[in-house]
This record gives C-alpha cells, sequence and structure tokens, in this order.
C-alpha cells in the first residue's frame, strides 16, 4: 500500500507539486490574517493552476510548440514530437486575468488602507465594528 | 449581414459602449448617462432581434474568426440563452435609467467609472450566456466578476471590505471551475461544449470525470450562494450603492446557476453523473437548507438590504432546488424562477434605493409609516412583496406552483413542505415591513422630514417592474409553453 | 524611493537600458504569432521600461518619459484596435475576427497573419497603458483627480 502510495505521488510528481502549491495558496487566502497575504495566497492558487494545465500540455520527450525542420529542411509534422500547445495559450489569458484580479484587489487594499488606516484582519474587524 | 451576424451583436454593443463611455465622459461628465443609455437601447434591441430569431430559427451557431468547431470559438444561441440575454438587458436598461438620479446623488465624482465599469459587467454577463465553449465561459466569468468587485466597492464605508472578500471567495470559485475545464480537457481534448458533450458516454466511471464535476459544483457554487457558501453576499449587498446592488443582485448570481444548468444537463449526461455520484442529491439539500436559513435570517434583521440579501440567498436557493429535482416541471420553474426572482428583487433593491436617498437610511426603522408620503412607490413594494411571498396572481405563485409539481413528480415530499413553509417564512418578514410603512403615524411621533416621492426617473422604472411582475403572472403560462418547454435539455423534452 | 539622491551610475544604467527593453518589447509582440510573446507580454515589458523610469527618476521627472494622464487614454486606444480589427472584418464580409475577410490583397494566411499582428499591437497598447495606470493610481495616491 505504501509503495502504491509513493508510485502515485513520486510518479506524478508535477501534479503532487501542483496540489501542494494550491494547498499552501488555500492556506494564506483563508487563514491568514493580513489582507495582503490574502492577495497572495490567491495569487499562489492561481499559479497552481496554470502550473497543472502547463503539465497536462506535456508530452515524453516533446518539445516547444514551434515547427522544427530536420537536416533535409522538411518540416518535422508529427504531433507527437511536440507539446501540446492549447493549454498554454489559454494559461496565457488565465495569467492575465490573474494580473487584473491583483490590480482591482490592490485597488480595494488602498481604499480599505485609506478608510480604517489598517489591513490587518483583526484590527479591522475591530474598527468595523466600532462603526456601527 | 446583421441578420447572420446577430449573435455577437449584443456584445459589439456593449464593447462599444464600454470604449465610448470613458471616451465622451472624460471631457464632459455630463455625457456618460446619454451615451449609457443609448448602447444600452441598443442593446435591448439586439437581445430582442436575437431572441426573435432563436424562436423563429432554432439554434443559431456562430463561429468566432470563421473557424470550425471544435477548433475555434463558437457562440451557441438556444433558447434559454437567448431568455437569459433578454432578462439581463432588460434589467440593465430599467436601472440604467433609475440611475440618472441614484448615481449623481450617492457618487457624484465617480459617474463616468461607475458607467463603463457596468458595461464591462454586462459584457461579461452576455457572454456568458451566449457562448458554447467552456473556456470562453472562464474568460468571461471572469470579466464579469470583475466588473462586479468594482461596482460594489463604492457606496457605504464598509463596501470596499465586503468587496475585498467577495473578490477572494469569487476568485476562489472562478479558479476552481478553471481546474474542472481542465480536467475535462485532459479526458476529451476539446473545450466545445456540444463535442464534449458527445464524447460523454464513454467516459462514465472515470474518476477524473467525477473530480472536474466536483470542481465545477463547488466553483459554481460558491459563485451562485449556494449554502454554505453564502456567506459573502449579505454584505456584499448591504454595503454597495443602491444602483449596483440592483444591477448586481437580480443577475449575477442567476447566470452562475444557468451556468450550472448548462453543465449539468447540457454537456454532463443527467443520468450518467447521478449513478455514480448523487450530484444532483447534493444540489437538493444544500438548496433546501439555503431556502430554510435564507428565510430565517431574513427574518432577524434590521436593516432593509440586508433583509433582501438574506431573501436573495433563499430565492437562488429555490432554483438549486429545481436543478437538484432534476426533472422536467421542476427545471421549467427554476427558468421562471430566473425572470421572476430578476424582477421582483430588481424592484426591491431600487425601492430601497430611492428610500436612501429620500431619508438616507436603509434601516427598517427608517421606513415607518412612510406609505403616506411615497404612495406609488410603496404600492409597487406591496405588489413585489405579493410576489415574493407567492400570491397569485403575481409570478412569484407560479414558479413555485411548478416547483411543488415538480417535487411531487419526483416523489420528494419534503421538498414539498420546506417550499411552502418557506413561503410562510418569507410572508413574515414581508408583511412585518408592509404593516409598518402603511400604519398611520402615531400623533407626535416623528415622520421622516423631507422624504418625499421619487421623481419620475427613479419611479418609471419601480412602476414599470411592478406591473411587469402581475404581466408576468398572467401571462406565464405563455411563456412556460412557448419559450421554457423548447428550452429543456433534449433528454427532458416532452414528447422525448 | 522616488527620490534623486541616487548615484550616478543607476541614472545613466537606466537612461541606457529603456531603449533596449523597449526595442526587445517591441521585438516580442511582433513575433507572438508563431514563437513565445504576444501582445500582452510585449506590453508588460514596455509598461515596465517606462515603470523603470518612474522608479528610477521620481514620477515628476519621468513624466517626459511617459505622461500618467496618457495611461487610461492608451488602454482605450488598444482596445479601440483591437475591437476595430474584429469589426473591420465583420463589415467586410466574416464573422468578428475573421482576418480572411479583411479587404487587404494578401493570401488568407498572410491575411490572418496581418490581422493577429494588429491585434497584437491593439493588445500591447491598452497592456501597457493600464500597467502604468495601475502603477501611478497606487503610487503615492494618484495624481489625477
Amino acid at each position: 500500500m505504501i509503495q502504491r502510495l509513493f508510485d502515485v505521488v513520486v510518479g506524478h510528481w508535477p501534479y503532487a507539486f501542483t496540489v501542494v502549491l494550491l494547498v499552501i495558496g488555500l492556506y494564506g487566502m483563508l487563514l491568514k490574517g493580513n489582507l495582503i497575504k490574502k492577495l497572495i495566497g490567491m495569487n499562489i492558487f492561481q499559479g497552481a493552476i496554470i502550473l497543472a494545465y502547463v503539465v497536462f500540455a506535456y508530452k515524453k520527450d516533446g518539445t516547444v510548440p514551434v515547427i522544427m525542420f530536420d537536416e533535409h529542411h522538411h518540416a518535422i509534422e508529427q504531433a507527437s514530437r511536440y507539446m501540446n500547445p492549447i493549454p498554454h495559450g489559454l494559461m496565457l489569458t488565465a495569467i492575465v486575468v490573474g494580473v487584473a484580479t491583483t490590480g482591482v484587489g490592490l485597488a480595494l487594499l488602498i481604499l480599505i488602507h485609506r478608510t480604517y488606516g489598517t489591513l490587518e484582519e483583526d484590527e479591522l474587524m475591530e474598527r468595523l465594528r466600532r462603526d456601527d | 449581414m446583421i441578420e447572420a451576424n446577430l449573435p455577437i451583436l449584443p456584445i459589439v454593443v456593449l464593447l462599444l459602449g464600454a470604449l465610448m463611455v470613458p471616451t465622451f465622459g472624460m471631457r464632459n461628465r455630463a455625457a456618460a448617462h446619454p451615451i449609457s443609455l443609448g448602447m444600452l437601447g441598443l442593446f435591448v434591441i439586439a437581445a430582442f432581434g436575437l431572441f426573435q430569431k432563436v424562436m423563429d430559427d432554432g439554434i443559431q451557431h456562430y463561429r468566432l474568426g470563421g473557424w470550425e468547431p471544435p477548433v475555434g470559438i463558437e457562440f451557441v444561441v438556444d433558447l434559454l440563452s437567448a431568455f437569459m440575454l433578454l432578462i439581463i438587458a432588460a434589467i440593465a436598461v430599467l436601472v440604467c435609467v433609475y440611475a440618472r438620479v441614484a448615481v449623481r446623488k450617492e457618487m457624484p465624482t465617480k459617474e463616468v467609472p461607475f458607467y463603463g465599469v457596468m458595461f464591462i459587467m454586462l459584457l461579461g454577463l452576455s457572454g456568458m450566456v451566449l457562448t458554447g465553449d467552456l473556456f470562453n465561459l472562464y474568460v468571461f466569468f471572469e470579466v464579469s466578476s470583475l466588473g462586479g468587485y468594482a461596482l460594489m466597492a463604492v457606496g457605504h464605508r464598509k463596501a470596499p471590505v465586503s468587496a475585498f472578500r467577495y473578490l477572494i471567495l469569487g476568485t476562489l470559485g472562478a479558479s476552481f471551475y478553471l481546474l474542472g475545464v481542465g480536467y475535462l480537457y485532459v479526458l476529451t481534448g476539446s473545450l466545445n461544449m456540444a463535442d464534449v458533450a458527445s464524447l460523454m458516454p464513454e467516459l462514465v466511471g472515470n474518476p477524473a470525470l467525477l473530480l472536474s464535476i466536483t470542481l465545477m459544483l463547488g466553483g459554481l457554487g460558491l459563485k451562485m450562494a449556494l449554502f454554505p457558501m453564502h456567506l459573502w453576499l449579505p454584505d456584499a449587498y448591504s454595503y454597495a450603492s443602491s444602483t449596483a446592488t440592483a444591477i448586481i443582485a437580480p443577475v449575477m448570481t442567476k447566470v452562475s446557476a444557468y451556468v450550472l444548468l448548462r453543465i449539468l444537463f447540457f454537456v454532463y449526461d443527467q443520468n450518467l453523473v447521478h449513478d455514480i455520484l448523487p450530484i444532483d442529491g447534493v444540489i437538493l439539500w444544500l438548496g433546501l437548507a439555503g431556502v430554510t436559513v435564507g428565510s430565517i435570517m431574513a427574518i432577524a434583521q434590521k436593516d432593509a438590504k440586508r433583509m433582501l440579501a438574506y431573501s436573495s440567498v433563499s430565492q437562488v436557493a429555490y432554483i438549486a432546488v429545481g436543478i437538484g429535482l432534476a426533472n422536467r416541471w421542476a427545471l421549467v420553474a427554476a427558468m421562471l424562477h430566473v425572470l421572476n426572482h430578476a424582477a421582483m428583487k430588481c424592484c426591491l433593491f431600487l425601492i430601497t434605493g430611492g428610500v436612501f436617498q429620500q431619508t438616507g437610511s436603509t434601516r427598517i426603522s427608517a421606513y415607518t409609516s412612510l406609505g403616506r408620503k411615497m404612495p406609488w412607490t410603496f404600492a409597487a413594494f406591496a405588489v413585489a412583496a405579493l410576489s415574493m411571498v407567492g400570491v397569485p396572481p403575481t409570478n412569484g405563485f407560479f414558479s413555485k406552483w411548478y416547483l411543488v409539481l415538480g417535487a411531487i413528480d419526483a416523489g420528494q415530499w419534503v421538498v414539498v413542505a420546506i417550499v411552502i413553509a418557506s413561503g410562510l417564512l418569507t410572508g413574515v418578514y414581508f408583511f412585518r415591513m408592509i404593516a409598518r410603512i402603511f400604519t398611520n403615524p402615531e400623533a407626535g411621533a416623528p415622520v421622516q422630514e423631507g422624504a418625499r416621492e421619487l421623481p419620475l426617473s427613479q419611479l418609471a422604472p419601480i412602476l414599470v417592474l411592478a406591473m411587469a411582475l402581475l404581466v408576468l403572472g398572467l401571462f406565464n403560462s405563455w411563456i412556460v409553453n412557448n419559450v421554457l418547454l423548447q428550452a429543456l435539455p433534449p433528454a427532458l423534452q416532452l414528447g422525448s | 524611493m522616488i527620490r534623486r539622491d541616487e548615484s550616478v551610475i543607476i541614472d545613466v544604467v537606466t537612461r541606457a537600458m529603456v531603449p533596449i527593453i523597449q526595442i526587445f518589447a517591441f521585438y516580442v509582440i511582433f513575433h507572438g504569432h508563431y514563437s513565445p510573446g504576444g501582445g500582452f507580454q510585449g506590453g508588460a515589458l514596455l509598461a515596465g521600461s517606462v515603470l523603470l523610469q518612474r522608479v528610477v527618476f521620481g514620477r515628476d521627472r519621468s513624466q517626459g518619459g511617459f505622461p500618467s494622464r496618457l495611461g487610461i487614454p492608451f488602454g482605450i486606444l488598444g482596445v479601440f484596435i483591437y475591437s476595430g480589427t474584429g469589426l473591420w472584418a465583420q463589415l467586410s464580409g466574416g464573422n468578428f475576427l475573421q482576418y480572411d475577410a479583411l479587404p487587404l490583397g494578401f493570401d488568407a494566411a498572410m491575411l490572418r497573419n496581418t490581422g493577429i499582428l494588429l491585434v497584437e499591437i491593439g493588445v500591447g497598447f491598452a497592456v501597457m497603458g493600464i500597467l502604468i495606470s495601475i502603477f501611478d493610481d497606487l503610487v503615492e495616491g494618484g495624481l489625477r483627480r
């Protein structure tokens, strides 16, 4: 049983690493007490998902999806020689979405800081309660 | 040429609107509202034209960039999509008419960015209902969410905090959805909804499929405020400005519910999923919990907007119950409730916004005896309240009726009991408010000074929506027979 | 951070680096459609070149490199170029963003090449404008209004 667990985790170590990053991101987002740390946790979480997609695209002995030419200057057209470019393209979009979300999040944090003077969650809760 | 390109027309109109509002608004702030209203008028015309075309000619396909699916992204507009688009367009234009006075009073320096961001949010929502590609849906999902976060951030002093919490949880939800799409891509090699649906029967029992659907359910449930993931909603709705709440509350969670419906019934085959993992059971019981918790918490509130926010939680949970029951009448009920709830909640939030502008407060105690000073407004409030409780012939009754029919078909008598009980609970908090509003002021008790009837540009959308509640109720059989029964997924159509 | 008491070395090296970064950014934009690169990456590099000046020289002295008030207009310009290309394709008889319907005299593959290039340039401008305007708003409370 331990052997099987070992096979699954070490045999698929990129996926295991993705899971580790995902959990670190979730921990940051939900359990850390500073709002900026929450935002950083969100970025790590999105990074984990981007990594997962890039790992999906990997093929054994595959190379960058730019057409290669062999020694007779014929294009090598077998798809199995190149990595899958579609997840890479999708993840470019996802990275842009992440940047935009981080931008909006930072703008909100500036607004919060300007109104309440703190970005620590426990102090913030205290000041919110006093507002009522 | 307009005919052939009709599916993309709403998107193009909204994109142009989002660009034109800041371009002209930066010079002249007063130009922002007329441009917005004009572009939203075009949007309504485009949505109506598309709906007409789908009713006449059936499902419309539109290939972006001319590439054939499944290689390219396509827009697939069937009756359900066109129906949702029409709801979004109608709500948008009514709130924009209302917004002229409201935005100027509440946030005068931020008028131009408000309209620009509103267009971006509407662009995202429209793209979500029109697209036929899973990843394209994620992109539009995030576009609409970003617009929503920005709109919600201005209002009460506490608005940025609740908007930030919504940002964190909303991104969490969308990222779970994205990971679910990733696993579907790995299994099927395609991102096109129809293509994935055709490849689905070979994948039954694959653990990656179960993971994918669980992730998608988790993500969409978070955005839809399904219990227990609804905790961001009360704060976000009560602290946002009144116009922002009026445009976000009726549509945002419903479009997420639409995505859930689309994915469960049109991409995954309901039967396939039901045999292995009781997804529909989970949604059903979470929905029932949401209905109960939402109604009970709403009774306990002292602030009108917060009460309506908890009421929204319970209403979206009705839609979830409809999806969870997964038979013909339950789905019809869910779709009809999207329309009904959008109209009811928009009317109610516009009214609370108007009262906030006249009295400066959203607490329920501020509504005492206000019925004399703002008769038309509160007549509309009374109609909307009756509709929320579910009194015939208002439209709220009919969606609950179909839901009960669906529950009886499925033999789930607990659902029937809970739906009826929650109707009574809804009655408690609404009739309590109505009693407070229409009591005569006691001698010497202070009634809100300076509160008078709302200006016409704010009153007109409220009255239009209140009349729509009655009209939609009277004509609901036309809607059900001609639109919703045709919009059902193929497995549940009449005669199949 | 925005003070001018640092060394001459940073000053001179920055002044030499900025044009090189910008040329590389344009290279990345123009090569996006058949090798790694593209609009977003090139736009981010362009923004980086301007932000480097902001950080090293201070906000007021670096206005000559890129004035802060042009941030959002560049963003809008970029999206106009993008959607304009899509609309141009649509008005010439194809679907939205169908580049081989553009009425330039090339064959289909070259038309698609040109179309995506226009779109990438639009995206590059938009990303540059928006990233610079985000930085200007976040640092020191913003310049406008």
